[in-house]
C-alpha cells in the first residue's frame, strides 16, 4: 500500500499532523491508530481545561479531540491497528481486518505519545498486591470502562494525571487520603493543586515518598516517609496509611520503541527523537511530534507541534512523490531475487530482475505477480540453478505494486 | 473417587511428576493450594539451569542436577518452552577466589560436569566485555542455561492434563489419613483417596509430611529478592554471571533471561513467614551493591520490576524418597537450588519410588507428548500474514511491549489449565511482562477474561485469590 503521509497515532499530535498535512496539499494521508477511535488519551480525560490557548475555551478531553476528529474528511484512518515496525519510510502494521500490511510512504509522522512510569521503574519495595495502578490505567478503568478501582486511595506523585484522579476518585465516593510527592514542589499545574487537592481537603505531602507497599492479595497499606535533600527516606519519619488503592503519577516516558527500532537518533534527556525545527528526525522524511518527542503539559502545544510536523511532512512527500519501494520475493521454484527492492521513484528506465531457479527445469514459465495480479509471464527452456535468469519488467508496472513475487511454473510432462 | 497417585503441590517439581506419570496407565490427581500452578518458588527464582559443579559429589543434588540439566534441552524443545544453553561464568576477584574456583572446578569434574574451564581475566573479559575491572579469573561452565521456569511447569502440567491427569487448584491440603488401601487427602474441603502420595509441597513439604506423622526435616523459608530490568539492559551480559562464593555469602548473579530482560539477584534473608515475598530497600540496596562487583554499568533506572521468592531451606541435600512412616508416601522435600534444574530428574526418581512402593507403572500406548503454541512475534512476516488470514484475532495486538495478540490469549484460554487471572494470562502468554508492566494491556486482558469466562469485570482478579481489581461500577447510567 502507498500513502503520501502516514501518521502513526491518532491522539492530539497525530490528528493535528494529519489534518495539517492534508491542508498543505498531501494527496493520500493515512492514520494508523491502535484504539478503536481517534482521540488517544484525551478520550479518558473527561475533566475540562483543555484548549484555553488554542480555542479560548475550557473544553473536556473528548471535546478537544472532537475539534480535530471532525476534520478528518479525506483522510484515511485505520483503527484497531498496531504498527509493528518502521524501516526508513516503510511502515509495517497489523489489524484483524486487513491483516499484516506495509505502507510505503512519502513521509511518516510519529505521534505515538508516551507511557506512564511504573512501580517497577521507581523501585518501591514491599509486597506486590493488586490495587496499585498507574494513574492513567485507573483513569481508563473509571472513565472509559465505568468501574471504580478502589475506595481508600493514596496518590504517589503530584503529576497532573495523579491530581486529576484524586478529584475524580473523590467524586466517585472514594476517600483520597493523601498525595505524596518526592520533590519539595509539585510537578503538576498549580490550578490542579488548587482544584483537585485543596478544594477537597486532600493533604499534599511534599518531600515524602512511599517506602513500602503492604498487602498479600489486595493493597492494605503504604508506609510513607519524609525524604532528605538528596531524596533519600529519613529513618524514623515513617507513618502508615491504610488504603486499598495506590495510584502512581510518577512521570511519563515518550513511547519510542518504533523510533529506536528504526534507528532514529534519540536524545538521552528527552528520551525522544532528535528533531529539526520542522520536526524532522534524523531519518529523512520521518517526522515526530507531541509527547513522543517531549512530554508536554498542555495539549494546545501538542497540537501546534503536530501541525508543524504535518505541514513539513506534506512538503517532503511532495518533493519525493513516489517515495518508497516495492519488495521482491522469490516464490515457487525460485531461490532468490535481486534487487530485493525496487524504487518507485527510480526514474523512467525499466528494471531487470536477476534470480536463479531452485532445481533444473527443462521447460516452464516465469511469472511475476503483485499479489494475485500477473505482471509478466515468459516461457523459457533449459533453466538450471547454475545459470542466472534475467527478466526485464516495465517500471510503470511496479509503480503501484505492493510486493512482487517471482515464481516458476513447470510445464506438465507430455504437453507441448 | 480413587486415584493411584495424588501429587501435592503444583510447582515445577509437582508438575514434572505429573508429566512423568502421565505416560503410565494410572489415575493421577495434582492438588494445588493456590489458584494456578507455578505460584510459589517456581515463579520467583533465578531461572537458571545449573551446570552442576556446586553440589557435593555423591549427593542427590549433584545426581539430579546433572541428569536434569542433561534432560532440559530436549524437554524444552518438546514442550515448546524457552530455554537457552548460554553457559555460565563464576567470577573470581582475588587470589583466594582463584583457589575457590579451582576447588569448584575439581568438584564439577567429580560430578561429571562437561566442558568446565578456568579462565584468566583477559579470557573472561573477551567473553563478557561489560564485566567490571575487578574480575581476576573465572570458571566457565558451557552447559549452564536459562529457562522459563513457570513456562516449564505449566507446559508439563498441560501435557499431563491433556493425557488425563486431573488438577485441582484452590485446594490446599488440610489433612491426610492413611490405611491399608492408601491415603485420604482432604483438600479445599473435598476428600480424595489414593494408593500413593507424592509430597511436592515446596516450602510446606514438612507440614504435609507432618500430616501423616512424619518428622525428620523442618523447612524454613529463605527469601531472595531480585531486580528485573528492561530489554535495553538484557544484552549487557551473554552468560549467567555468578560470583565466587566466600564466607560472606554466595554473591548475586547477573543474567539475561529467556524473555530478553536482565535479572539481578538474589540475596538470602532467613524468615519465618512462609508466605511473605515482600522486597525491602535493604535487600535491593544490597543486590545493587553486590552486583556492581561483577557488572558496574547496569542502569537501574531501567528496572521494570523487583520481586522476591522463597527457597525451602533446612535440609543439606534434597530429600527424595519414601517417608519413614509409610513407603507409599514419597517426599520430594527441601528442593532449593538447583531444584529447577533437577526437576525432571527428581520426577523420574519419584516415579521409580512409586514403582517400588507397588504402583504398577505400565506405559500407555496413547500418550500424547509434546506441546506447540503460536507465538506471533517469533513468526516471519509471511507466517504472520497467513495466520491472521486464518484467524483475525492474531491481527489484534493486545500487549504492545511484547507484541502479544488476542489470538494467543484466546489460545491460552482454550488450552488445558486455562488461566483465571490477569497474571495467569501473563505467565502463559507473556502479556504485561514488558516495560509498561501491563499498564496498557492489563485492562484489555481484563476485558477478554471477563468476556470469555462470562464473568462480571469485578470478578476478575489480578493474581492470588483475593487480589481483586475493581470495587464496583461508577455512578450514573451505563451506556
Amino acid at each position: 500500500m502507498r500513502a503520501d503521509v502516514t501518521v502513526i497515532g491518532a491522539g492530539p499530535a497525530g490528528l493535528a499532523a494529519a489534518i495539517a498535512a492534508k491542508e498543505a496539499g498531501a494527496g493520500r494521508v493515512l492514520i494508523l491508530e491502535r484504539a478503536q477511535e481517534p482521540g488517544g488519551i484525551l478520550n479518558q480525560c473527561i475533566h475540562n481545561g483543555f484548549g484555553l490557548h488554542r480555542f479560548g475555551e475550557e473544553l473536556t478531553g473528548p471535546e478537544y479531540a472532537g475539534r480535530f476528529s471532525d476534520r478528518l474528511e479525506g483522510i484515511e484512518c485505520r483503527y484497531d491497528t498496531m504498527v509493528l515496525a518502521l524501516e526508513g519510510r516503510t511502515v509495517t502494521a497489523v489489524n484483524p481486518k486487513d491483516g499484516l500490511f506495509t505502507v510505503e510512504s512519502g513521509a511518516v509522522v510519529l505521534a505515538m505519545g508516551c507511557r506512564e512510569r511504573t512501580r517497577g521503574a521507581i523501585g518501591v519495595p514491599g509486597d506486590r498486591p493488586s490495587g496499585v495502578f498507574t494513574a492513567g490505567a485507573a483513569q481508563r478503568y473509571m472513565n472509559i470502562e465505568g468501574y471504580r478501582v478502589g475506595e481508600r486511595a493514596v496518590i504517589l506523585g503530584s503529576g497532573d494525571i495523579g491530581l486529576i484522579m484524586a478529584r475524580r476518585m473523590t467524586l466517585e465516593g472514594a476517600k483520597v487520603l493523601a498525595c505524596v510527592e518526592l520533590m519539595p514542589y509539585s510537578s503538576g499545574l498549580n490550578r490542579n493543586i488548587v482544584q483537585c487537592l485543596q478544594d477537597y481537603d486532600i493533604p499534599l505531602y511534599l518531600s515524602h515518598t512511599i517506602v513500602r507497599i503492604i498487602g498479600k492479595t489486595r493493597l492494605e497499606a503504604v508506609i510513607v516517609a519524609r525524604v532528605d535533600e538528596n531524596r533519600r527516606p529519613i529513618p524514623g519519619t515513617e507513618f502508615r496509611i491504610d488504603c486499598d488503592t495506590l495510584l502512581l503519577s510518577v512521570g511519563l516516558i515518550p513511547e519510542n520503541e518504533l523510533s529506536r527500532g528504526a534507528g532514529l537518533e534519540i536524545d538521552p534527556h528527552t528520551n525522544g527523537p532528535v528533531v529539526y525545527d520542522d520536526m524532522e528526525t534524523s531519518e529523512p522524511g520521518v517526522f515526530a511530534c507531541g509527547n513522543v518527542v517531549q512530554v508536554h503539559d498542555l495539549v494546545d502545544y501538542v497540537s501546534d507541534e503536530g501541525e508543524r510536523a504535518g505541514r513539513a511532512a506534506a512538503v517532503y512527500a511532495e518533493r519525493h512523490p513516489d517515495g518508497g519501494a516495492v519488495e521482491t520475493v522469490p516464490g515457487e521454484g525460485i531461490g532468490y531475487v535481486v534487487p530485493q527492492r525496487i524504487r518507485r521513484d527510480g526514474g523512467e528506465n525499466d528494471v531487470t530482475l536477476f534470480f536463479r531457479v531452485r532445481t533444473p527445469c527443462p521447460k516452464g514459465e516465469l511469472v511475476v505477480r503483485d499479489g494475485e495480479r500477473e505482471i509478466v509471464r515468459k516461457k523459457r527452456l533449459h533453466m538450471t540453478p547454475g545459470e542466472m535468469e534475467k527478466l526485464p519488467i516495465a517500471r510503470e508496472a511496479v509503480r503501484n505494486a505492493q510486493r512482487l513475487t517471482v515464481s516458476l511454473e513447470r510445464a506438465q510432462e507430455g504437453t507441448r | 473417587m480413587r486415584y493411584d497417585c495424588i501429587i501435592i503441590g503444583g510447582g515445577v517439581v509437582g508438575c514434572a511428576v505429573a508429566y512423568t506419570l502421565a505416560r503410565f496407565r494410572i489415575r493421577t490427581l495434582l492438588l494445588e493450594a493456590q489458584n494456578d500452578v507455578a505460584m510459589g518458588t517456581t515463579r520467583a527464582n533465578s531461572a537458571i539451569v545449573h551446570a552442576g559443579y556446586d553440589p557435593e559429589p555423591g549427593s542427590a543434588m549433584a545426581r539430579t542436577n546433572l541428569r536434569g540439566s542433561a534432560m532440559m534441552e530436549e524437554l524444552c524443545r518438546k514442550l515448546d518452552v524457552r530455554y537457552e544453553r548460554i553457559g555460565s561464568l563464576v567470577l573470581g576477584f582475588s587470589e583466594k577466589d582463584r583457589e575457590t574456583l579451582a576447588r569448584l572446578y575439581d568438584r564439577g569434574v567429580k560430578n561429571g560436569v562437561p566442558g568446565l574451564r578456568l579462565l584468566d581475566a583477559a579470557e573472561t573479559r573477551k567473553m563478557e566485555p561489560n564485566l567490571s575491572e575487578n574480575v581476576a579469573c573465572a570458571l566457565y561452565a558451557p552447559t549452564a542455561g536459562i529457562v522459563d521456569p513457570w513456562g516449564l511447569a505449566l507446559a508439563m502440567a498441560q501435557v499431563a492434563v491433556r493425557n488425563g491427569t486431573e488438577v485441582r487448584t484452590d485446594a490446599p491440603v488440610t489433612a491426610i489419613a492413611r490405611d491399608a488401601q492408601g491415603f485420604t487427602v482432604t483438600a479445599g474441603g473435598e476428600r480424595y483417596e489414593a494408593r500413593t502420595v507424592v509430597n511436592a509441597a515446596g516450602g510446606n513439604a514438612d507440614v504435609i509430611h507432618g500430616m501423616i506423622g512424619g518428622t525428620g526435616f523442618t523447612l524454613h523459608p529463605d527469601k531472595g529478592a531480585y531486580y528485573l530490568l528492561d530489554k535495553s539492559q538484557g544484552k549487557l551480559v551473554s552468560h549467567v554471571i555468578f560470583q565466587c562464593p566466600t564466607e560472606k555469602g554466595k554473591g548475586v548473579l547477573v543474567s539475561p533471561t529467556v524473555h530478553g530482560n536482565l535479572i539481578v539477584g538474589p540475596d538470602a534473608v532467613p524468615q519465618t513467614d512462609k508466605e511473605d515475598v515482600s522486597t525491602s530497600s535493604e535487600s535491593l540496596d544490597f543486590i545493587r551493591k553486590t552486583a556492581a562487583l561483577s557488572v558496574d554499568c547496569i542502569n537501574y533506572r531501567d528496572s521494570i520490576r523487583n520481586f522476591a521468592g522463597l527457597r525451602a531451606r533446612g535440609t543439606k541435600d534434597f530429600i527424595i524418597g519414601p517417608s519413614p512412616v509409610d513407603a507409599r508416601f514419597i517426599n520430594l522435600a527441601g528442593i532449593q537450588s538447583p531444584g529447577l534444574s533437577a526437576s525432571p530428574a527428581i520426577a523420574e526418581e519419584a516415579a521409580e519410588w512409586l514403582r517400588r512402593a507397588g504402583l504398577a507403572l505400565e506405559e500407555r500406548d496413547d500418550f500424547e507428548d509434546g506441546r506447540r503454541r503460536v507465538e506471533f512475534r517469533k513468526l516471519s512476516r509471511d507466517e504472520q500474514r497467513a495466520l491472521i488470514e486464518k484467524n483475525p484475532a492474531y491481527g489484534r495486538v493486545i500487549c504492545r511491549c511484547e507484541t502479544i495478540t488476542e489470538g494467543e490469549i484466546l489460545d491460552a484460554l482454550h488450552a488445558p489449565l486455562p488461566p483465571k487471572t490477569i497474571d495467569g494470562v501473563k505467565r502463559r502468554c507473556g502479556s504485561g511482562m514488558g516495560r509498561c508492566q501491563g499498564g496498557f494491556c492489563g485492562p484489555r486482558v481484563h476485558e477478554i477474561l471477563a468476556r470469555e469466562w462470562k464473568l462480571p469485570m469485578e470478578a476478575i482478579e489480578k493474581d492470588r485469590k483475593g487480589s481483586y481489581i475493581l470495587t464496583g461500577e461508577t455512578k450514573g447510567e451505563r451506556a
